[in-house]
C-alpha cells in the first residue's frame, strides 16, 4: 500500500471525525505558535542588542570624572575635576592593552557655509577618536596629531552637515564658519544613523580637540589645564576589558590623588560589558521561556496520543476489517502513523500562521524590528513532524498487533 | 469429472487456553472440500464452526494439524504473508456486514484493492463493476447509513468478490437481516455459486443451510455430520 494511499486513507478518517481532530491539534498549534513567538522576540531582542553594542564600539570605555560635577554640591572643591589630557596621555603610555584614547570636548554652534546657517554639535577630538569610536572616512581625510597639537582649523563633518549645509555637494577644501571661526572642512565621515534614544548621530562637527578648547572655548575650566568632558579608550581585540578598566582605575587614583579607602572620584564605563549584561539576563529569560514553550508542545503531543489512543479502540472493528481483507500490520501502523504525523503537521502549519502573526502584531505593537527566521519555518514543521511520530509511535504499534479474530467481534 | 480439492484438513487441532483451562475449540477434524463446492457449517455455539472459519481464512493459526488451502498449506506460511493469502485467496462476509462509516460503498468495496497495491483508477473501475454485479449500480455514492441491511450486506459481498477470491467465507451472513432479505441474499450466493465460486457459510438457520449442496455439523470440535 503506497504513501499516498494511506494518507489518503488518514485524511478520510481525520475528516470523519473533524470536531476531535481540531482539538487534539489545539495543543500543538498553541505549543508551534508559542515557540515561534518567544524564539522570533528572544532572537529579534539579540539583534537588536548587538546593534546597538556595534553602534557603540564594541571595545570602547568611557572615563568621565564623576557624578558630583553633574549632580549637585555633594562634593568639595576639586573632588570632581575634568579630566585633562595628560590623563588621556597617561592612559594611553602607560596601560597595556589599549589601542587607542581620545579625549573629547564639545560645545553647540551655529555653522555658516555660504548663505546656509545651521545649529549644530561641535566635537573637539583628538587624531586618535576616529579609530576608537569607528567613524569611517567617506572622502577627503581625516586630521593628524600634529595638527591637532598646531590648534589648526580643520573640520571633518558628519553626512547631516553635507545634505543640509552643503546641500549634498562634496565639503572637502569649502570653508565652514563655526561660531564666526572659518574652519576648513578636510573630510567627511560615513553616516551612523541615529542612536537608540533618537538622536541624529550624522548632525556634527569634528575639530582637533586644542582648536575647540582654545578657539570655541569648550571645556575651558580656570583650574584645570587642558580639560577634556570626556576620554574615550579603545581596548585592543582580545584584551580582558575588566582587567583594562582596573588598570586604568588604579592610574587615576594616583593621577587624582585619592586617598586609599576612598570612592573613586570618576567613572570607567564599558558600553558592551553593560549591555552584553542585560542581554545574558534577557537570553536566559528568553531561553526560560523557550523551554516553557516546548512543554507546551510536548502537552500537545500527549494529547495527540491520547486522541490517537481512543480512535485505535473506537475502530478496533475498521482494524480487525482491515486486517481480515488483507491487509499487514504494517500498513495498519502506517495508517495510524501517517493520521498523527497530519494531525500534527496540520496543527504545526496553523501554529507556524498564528506564531508569525502574533510575532508581527508584537513588532508592530513594541515597534520593534523583528525578522522570522525562516529556519523557525522549518523548526516548527520539524517539530509537529517529530511530535506526531513519538506521540503516534505507541498508538499506532498497539492497532497493528490487533488480533484480528477478537477486532472484529470487538462491540 | 472428479472435483479438485480445494480445501484439505488434517488432523486439524486448535487449543485455546482460557484462564489456566484448555478448551479443545477444534479436536483433530479431518476432510477435504471441492473447488466450486457450496458447503454450510452449522452446530451450536462453542462447536468449533467459528474456529474452523477463521482457521479456513488465515485469521488464525492451528495448533496441530494440517490445513492446505488452494495448494497452499497455512500452517507454512510465513506470518508476514498471510495477509496476502487474505487478500487475493477468500473473501469474507459477516454478519454485521463490517462496513466503514461515513465511506461510500465504492470506496468500501475498492478497500481489498488497495492493500492489493492496484492504483485509484483500476480499483474505482473494478469495485463499481462489482457494486453493479450485485444490482447496487445506482448506490455507488451511498453512505452505509443510507443503506438497507440487505443492500449494505450485498456491498460487503461485493467487498468479498472484488479480489476475485477462489473463496467466499460468510460468517452467519443473514443473521441481521429480515426474512424476505435474507432469500434476496441467500439468492445471490446461489447464481455466485452457480458462476462457479467456491462458498462456505456458517449459519443457524435450517433454511440457510439448505441452500447449500454439502452440510458439515459441528460439535464439541469434531465433525458430527457430514451431509451431501
Amino acid at each position: 500500500m503506497n504513501l499516498w494511499a494511506s494518507v489518503q486513507v488518514a485524511l478520510i478518517a481525520l475528516r470523519v471525525n473533524a470536531m476531535r481532530s481540531a482539538l487534539a491539534m489545539l495543543g500543538v498549534i498553541i505549543g508551534v505558535a508559542s515557540v515561534i513567538v518567544l524564539v522570533s522576540i528572544s532572537e529579534g531582542t539579540k539583534a537588536a542588542v548587538e546593534a546597538q553594542i556595534s553602534r557603540f564600539g564594541t571595545n570602547l570605555l568611557i572615563v568621565r570624572p564623576g557624578s558630583s560635577i553633574f549632580g549637585g554640591r555633594r562634593g568639595g572643591a576639586g573632588s570632581a575635576t575634568p579630566m585633562n589630557d595628560s590623563d588621556a596621555l597617561a592612559i594611553r603610555d602607560e596601560i597595556s592593552g589599549v589601542s587607542g584614547v581620545s579625549g573629547e570636548v564639545s560645545t553647540g554652534a551655529s555653522v555658516i557655509a555660504g548663505n546656509v546657517n545651521w545649529p549644530t554639535r561641535i566635537q573637539g577630538v583628538n587624531a586618535e577618536f576616529f579609530d576608537v569610536r569607528d567613524w569611517i572616512l567617506d572622502e577627503g581625510r581625516l586630521f593628524d596629531e600634529d595638527e591637532d597639537s598646531a590648534s589648526r582649523r580643520l573640520a571633518v563633518v558628519g553626512q547631516t552637515i553635507v545634505a543640509e549645509v552643503f546641500d549634498g555637494a562634496s565639503p572637502v577644501g569649502q570653508t565652514l564658519r563655526v561660531g564666526g571661526v572659518p574652519f576648513e572642512v578636510i573630510g567627511t565621515v560615513e553616516g551612523k544613523g541615529q542612536t537608540s534614544f533618537g538622536s541624529d548621530q550624522d548632525d556634527i562637527v569634528f575639530a582637533p580637540l586644542s582648536t575647540v578648547r582654545s578657539r570655541l572655548g569648550a571645556s575651558r575650566t580656570p583650574t584645570v589645564r587642558g580639560a577634556v568632558s570626556t576620554i574615550y579608550v579603545d581596548v585592543g581585540p582580545g584584551e580582558r576589558i575588566d582587567n583594562v578598566i582596573l588598570d586604568i582605575q588604579d592610574l587615576l587614583r594616583l593621577r587624582r590623588g585619592i586617598e586609599p579607602g576612598a570612592d573613586d572620584d570618576f567613572s570607567v564605563a564599558s558600553l558592551a560589558e553593560f549591555i552584553r549584561a542585560r542581554n545574558e539576563t534577557e537570553s536566559q529569560l528568553g531561553l526560560l521561556l523557550a523551554v516553557g514553550a516546548a512543554i507546551v508542545l510536548l502537552v500537545g503531543g500527549i494529547g495527540i496520543m491520547n486522541i490517537m489512543l481512543v480512535s485505535v479502540t473506537e475502530r478496533t472493528r475498521e482494524i480487525g476489517l482491515r486486517l481480515a481483507i488483507g491487509a499487514r500490520p504494517g500498513d495498519i501502523r502506517n495508517q495510524f502513523l501517517i493520521e498523527s504525523v497530519i494531525l500534527c503537521l496540520i496543527g504545526g502549519v496553523i501554529g507556524l500562521g498564528v506564531g508569525i502573526s502574533g510575532t508581527l502584531i508584537y513588532a508592530e505593537v513594541g515597534q520593534l524590528e523583528i525578522a522570522v527566521n525562516p529556519l523557525i519555518i522549518l523548526l516548527a514543521i520539524g517539530a509537529s513532524v517529530l511530535v506526531g511520530i513519538f506521540f503516534g509511535l505507541y498508538p499506532a504499534h498497539r492497532a497493528s498487533k490487533l488480533n484480528p479474530i477478537e477486532a472484529l467481534r470487538f462491540e | 469429472m472428479a472435483a479438485i480439492p480445494l480445501i484439505s484438513a488434517r488432523n486439524l487441532t486448535k487449543i485455546y487456553a482460557m484462564g489456566g483451562e484448555e478448551v479443545r475449540a477444534l479436536d483433530g477434524v479431518s476432510l477435504t472440500i471441492s473447488s466450486g463446492d457450496y458447503v454450510a457449517v452449522t452446530g451450536a455455539s462453542g462447536s468449533g464452526k467459528s474456529t474452523f472459519m477463521n482457521l479456513l481464512g488465515a485469521l488464525d493459526r492451528p495448533t496441530s494439524g494440517h490445513l492446505s488451502v488452494g495448494g497452499e498449506d497455512l500452517s507454512e506460511i510465513e506470518p508476514g504473508n498471510l495477509a496476502g493469502f487474505r487478500n487475493q485467496m477468500v473473501g469474507f462476509v459477516f454478519q454485521q456486514f463490517n462496513l466503514l462509516a461515513r465511506t461510500t460503498a465504492v470506496d468500501n468495496v475498492a478497500l481489498p484493492l488497495l492493500y492489493a497495491g492496484i492504483d485509484s483508477a483500476e480499483r474505482r473501475e473494478k469495485a463499481i463493476a462489482c457494486l453493479k454485479l450485485l444490482g447496487l449500480g445506482d448506490r455507488l455514492g451511498h453512505h452505509p447509513s443510507q443503506l438497507s441491511g440487505g443492500q449494505q450486506q450485498r456491498v460487503a459481498i461485493a467487498r468479498a468478490l472484488v479480489n476475485d477470491p477462489s473463496i467466499l467465507l460468510a460468517d452467519e451472513p443473514t443473521g441481521a437481516l429480515d426474512t424476505q432479505t435474507s432469500t434476496e441474499i441467500m439468492a445471490v450466493f446461489d447464481k455466485l455459486n452457480a458462476d462457479g465460486i467456491t462458498i462456505i457459510l456458517v449459519t443457524h438457520e435450517q433454511e440457510v443451510a439448505d441452500h447449500a449442496r454439502r452440510q458439515l455439523v459441528f460439535r464439541d470440535g469434531r465433525v458430527l455430520e457430514d451431509r451431501s
